[in-house]
């Protein structure tokens, strides 16, 4: 019996020490490859091969890669990157193996298409998705919409994007909004009302996380925006009447009898500094800002956050 | 010393789904084998035999208990090299030829490379397997494995030989070799310890015998003494045709043929059978003592303690 | 002590040959060659890509497999067919037998792709007329091959100990499936909450990662492939088959054997 007790004391601090031994390595190994397995996708000669290769099992790959893609521009966007050419692959070969996942094509406008570092900056890509995915489902006016979308928000093809709006309201069980921005994008294109509405529909249509929270970062710049707008608008009108800046915020408030200390989202009230600029509080918070900003402002923490 | 000390060797099994069932396949045994005597344990199939020698194997680990081979505990794998083992119906390699098998077991028991080709081809010859160098294991018949077992079990020249069954799968020629090698194996003075559940090789080669029936310990002796301890009968043959009242009182069993009369009676009705048949005048020809053979033992021990429960030996 | 486990890794090795396991490489041969030719014929400007991929993803599963059936045979056909009885009655260790086993095993693998290997390159030639410096990464594309058979090897005999022929194939090969996407399984951990991290993290780590193996489709690409994953590569498969195989010893040192 002793002997075996021997062996089994042995064998079990063996066991131990190799799987403690064998888990730093391996957390070793993925440091040295963070993204490896992703650069294979560079490799495929097409995904219509793999489609072909997954021998039936298509759905499962499609998740798997569609995951990928996912952490793949998490993990990035984490690190503020400056590309992500492998988002386009990633995606490309998600909805060939599965053409029905909606929510690939949704990522794709969101993210193919802003500037580095929101997105690849590769707003045409985004708009091939697009019509891939509305080519194999027709019949799905989120894809119509996201498409408008990218018109809109990143090539500033006003028409191409009332032209996309207008051919997903015709789809049956559209959302109502579609006819209305199709509408909208005719008159008011530039206006900050519409911005608004396009964000609101986008946070409306998706499921995704990052794209509801992409959206909603926008709604809050874009409130930003307009708060700065109106207030710089009323120092001008403060420096028409009295011919000076004014000299704090509260005096502007009451002079233009503004309803009172404008805050912005977060709360904090506005700055008005010396020179007659309104800022906001914490730049950093409003990363989609392009107004109230300090001169010379360089975004520095990540765009946002991947929860 | 003894060759072989069982000291309490228990098993239990937990058996059921959940595995909660306790079933006892061998009860606490304590038993004691001599070295240089050939020792048979006997029992029905399924008595605990086989769980017995896989216990001292170390193939199975004991409920409780312990033993003690050559005077070493049963657990020390240098007890090992002294021990040779031949499993129930054994079964080898099959594309290794019996030679490549004999010189594998060899190696892994510590025979000297030397000797090593030797002892194989000696062996070979012991068990009447000569000409079989080239032959790969898989076309070997049932009674050529269980040669082949053998040898594996001999080959390393133990002291201590463990054989579960040796005879099966041999025909009549077959059974008397094996019978005569233990014989040899005994005179070579090694200590041969034998399971089996035919009794009459077990009368005619062991020294001694043990009974094992449902895990416990049923009987234990010297051949002669087991078989002598059960009431012996005699058989009293004398002329005649008819047979008197007298000896019909005594119970005995009669048997008439021609103008010859035996009768079967209890030895300690030997003095009233001759009484009755003087008083009759008849003409006795014969007293001789029927030898009670150890089936007759084996078959009223495991009887008894089948109507007696919970009674020990 | 040695002697005995080279014994028995010699024996399981003799085994593994006679069992006419090596016979696959003539499916191989005839897989290889048949691509290599009918890829010179049509001629499309990716030959040697092809032959690179075919050929190496074919050692690679091959290997598996057979891995895998011999492997779960190790233990459970010895048990079942009793041959491990004449084994255990003369002085060999349990643990003994079960390093042996891993080792004749593996040698029978390396044996095995090593011969592939030969035709892998054969067919290049073939079909490049030449070899260029950048193939001798193909070399390192078949260790990193030989150390997922290391791995493979060490699981089988694993649940070889305790588990039947059958089961033990299953298990063997899921975890060749799932080691195979253990990178997205550790992506997963990364984004599920509380418990169900720590067990899905738990259990991403415990899953060979044969991904990190898998340099196939870079080496056919020419990618270089760093001398630091060479390094800790094959210390994790030291390290896993170490594990594995403690793992082993401990289950078969207590088993009962029917």
């Amino acid at each position: 019996m002793k002997q075996r007790r021997k062996v089994s004391i042995v064998a079990g601090a063996c066991l131990v020490i190799f799987m403690a031994a064998s888990a730093v390595m391996l957390h070793r190994i993925d440091e040295l490859r963070p993204q490896a397995a992703l650069e294979e996708v560079l490799y495929l000669s097409s995904p219509k091969v793999l489609k072909r290769a997954s021998l039936g099992y298509d759905g499962l790959l499609a998740d798997i890669y569609w995951t990928r893609a996912v952490q793949y521009f998490g993990g990035r966007h984490h690190a503020v990157a400056k590309s992500y050419n492998l988002l386009y692959p990633l995606l490309d070969i998600t909805t060939h193996l599965d053409p029905q996942l909606v929510a690939a094509y949704q990522f794709g406008a969101s993210f193919l298409a802003p500037a580095p570092p929101e997105g690849a900056g590769q707003p045409e890509r985004a708009i091939q998705l697009m019509e891939y995915g509305i080519q194999n489902n027709p019949n799905d006016w989120k894809l119509y919409y996201d498409l408008g979308f990218v018109y809109y928000m990143n090539l500033k093809d006003y028409r191409k994007a009332a032209d996309a709006f207008h051919r997903g309201s015709e789809v049956p069980n559209a959302h109502p909004f579609l006819r209305l921005l199709a509408a909208q994008m005719a008159e008011h294109s530039g206006e900050f009302d519409t911005a608004r509405m396009m964000w609101s529909a986008t946070y409306q249509s998706s499921q995704e996380q990052l794209i509801r929270q992409n959206a909603l970062e926008h709604l809050r710049a874009l409130r930003v925006d307009e708060d700065v707008t109106h207030l710089q608008e009323a120092v001008r009108r403060f420096g028409e009447r009295t011919g000076r800046l004014p000299a704090n915020m509260s005096e502007l408030v009451s002079s233009e009898r503004l309803p009172g200390i404008p805050l912005d989202p977060d709360g904090h009230a506005y700055r008005l500094t010396p020179e007659g600029r309104v800022e906001v509080r914490v730049p950093d918070d409003f990363p989609f800002a392009t107004m109230g900003l300090p001169p010379g402002y360089k975004p520095q923490a990540k765009p946002h956050s991947q929860q | 010393m003894p060759a072989i000390e069982i000291l309490g060797l228990e098993k239990t099994y937990l058996v059921g789904f959940w595995r909660k069932r306790p079933k006892c396949a061998l009860s606490p045994l304590r038993l004691t084998v001599e070295d240089g005597e050939i020792f048979g344990f006997l029992g029905p199939n399924g008595a605990g035999k086989t769980t017995t020698l896989k216990l001292l194997m170390g193939l199975v680990f004991p409920t409780s208990g312990s033993a003690r081979l050559l005077g070493r505990e049963w657990t020390d794998p240098e007890v090992k090299a002294q021990i040779g083992f031949l499993p129930e119906q054994p079964y080898f390699y099959d594309h290794l030829t019996a030679y490549e098998l004999l010189n594998y077991y060899a190696q892994l028991s510590g025979v000297a490379a030397k000797e090593r080709s030797r002892r194989v081809e000696s062996t070979l010859q012991r068990v009447g397997l000569p000409d079989v160098k080239g032959v790969q294991l898989r076309k070997f018949s049932k009674g050529m494995l269980q040669r082949v077992g053998i040898a594996q079990a001999i080959l390393h020249d133990p002291r201590l030989v463990f054989f579960d069954e040796p005879m099966s799968g041999l025909d009549p020629m077959g059974r008397r070799e094996v019978r005569d090698l233990m014989e040899q194996l005994k005179h070579e003075g090694k200590t041969v310890f034998f399971s089996t559940h035919i009794l009459s090789d077990a009368e005619a080669l062991c020294d001694r015998v043990a009974i094992i029936h449902k895990g416990e310990l049923r009987g234990i002796g010297a051949v002669a003494d087991l078989t002598s301890s059960v009431q012996s009968k005699v058989e009293v043959i004398w002329r005649g045709s008819q047979v008197p009242a007298s000896i019909k009182a005594l119970g005995a069993e009669c048997h008439v043929t021609g103008d010859t009369i035996r009768a079967i009676v209890d030895e300690t009705q030997q003095d009233a059978a001759i009484d009755a048949l003087r008083r009759e005048r008849m003409h006795l020809i014969a007293i001789t003592p029927v030898r009670t053979s150890l089936e007759a033992y084996f078959v009223e021990k495991l009887r008894r303690t089948e109507t007696m429960a919970g009674t020990t030996v | 002590m040695k002697a005995r486990v080279a014994h028995i890794a010699s024996n399981t090795f003799r085994e593994a040959v006679r069992d006419r396991v090596l016979y696959n490489l003539i499916a191989f041969a005839v897989l290889l060659s048949g691509a290599a030719i009918l890829v010179g014929q049509i001629s499309i400007d990716i030959e040697k890509l092809v032959v690179i991929n075919l050929g190496l993803t074919a050692v690679s599963l091959f290997g598996i497999v057979i891995a895998i059936f011999i492997g779960i045979g190790l233990v459970s056909k010895e048990i079942d067919k009793r041959t491990l009885y004449t084994v255990l009655s003369r002085p060999v260790r349990r643990w003994e037998f079960i390093i042996g086993k891993f080792f004749g095993l593996a040698g029978t693998l390396v044996v095995n792709t090593f011969f592939m290997a030969i035709g892998v390159f054969s067919a290049l030639f073939y079909v490049s007329h030449k070899f260029v410096r950048a193939d001798a990464l193909i070399l390192v594309a078949l260790y990193f091959i030989v150390l997922e058979f290391l791995i493979i090897c060490s699981l089988a005999l694993l649940f070889s100990s305790f588990s039947s022929p059958l089961l033990s194939a299953v298990f063997a090969f899921s975890l060749f499936v799932i080691g195979s996407f253990a990178e997205d399984l550790r992506g997963f951990a990364g984004m599920a909450h509380g418990f169900s991290r720590w067990l899905v993290t738990g259990a991403a780590y415990l899953v060979p990662n044969f991904s990190a193996f898998n340099v196939i489709s870079s080496i056919a690409h020419q990618q270089p492939v760093a001398g630091q994953l060479i390094w800790h590569n094959t210390l994790y498969a030291f390290f896993y088959a170490a594990m594995a195989l403690s793992a082993a010893v401990l289950i078969f040192e207590h088993r009962n054997l029917k």
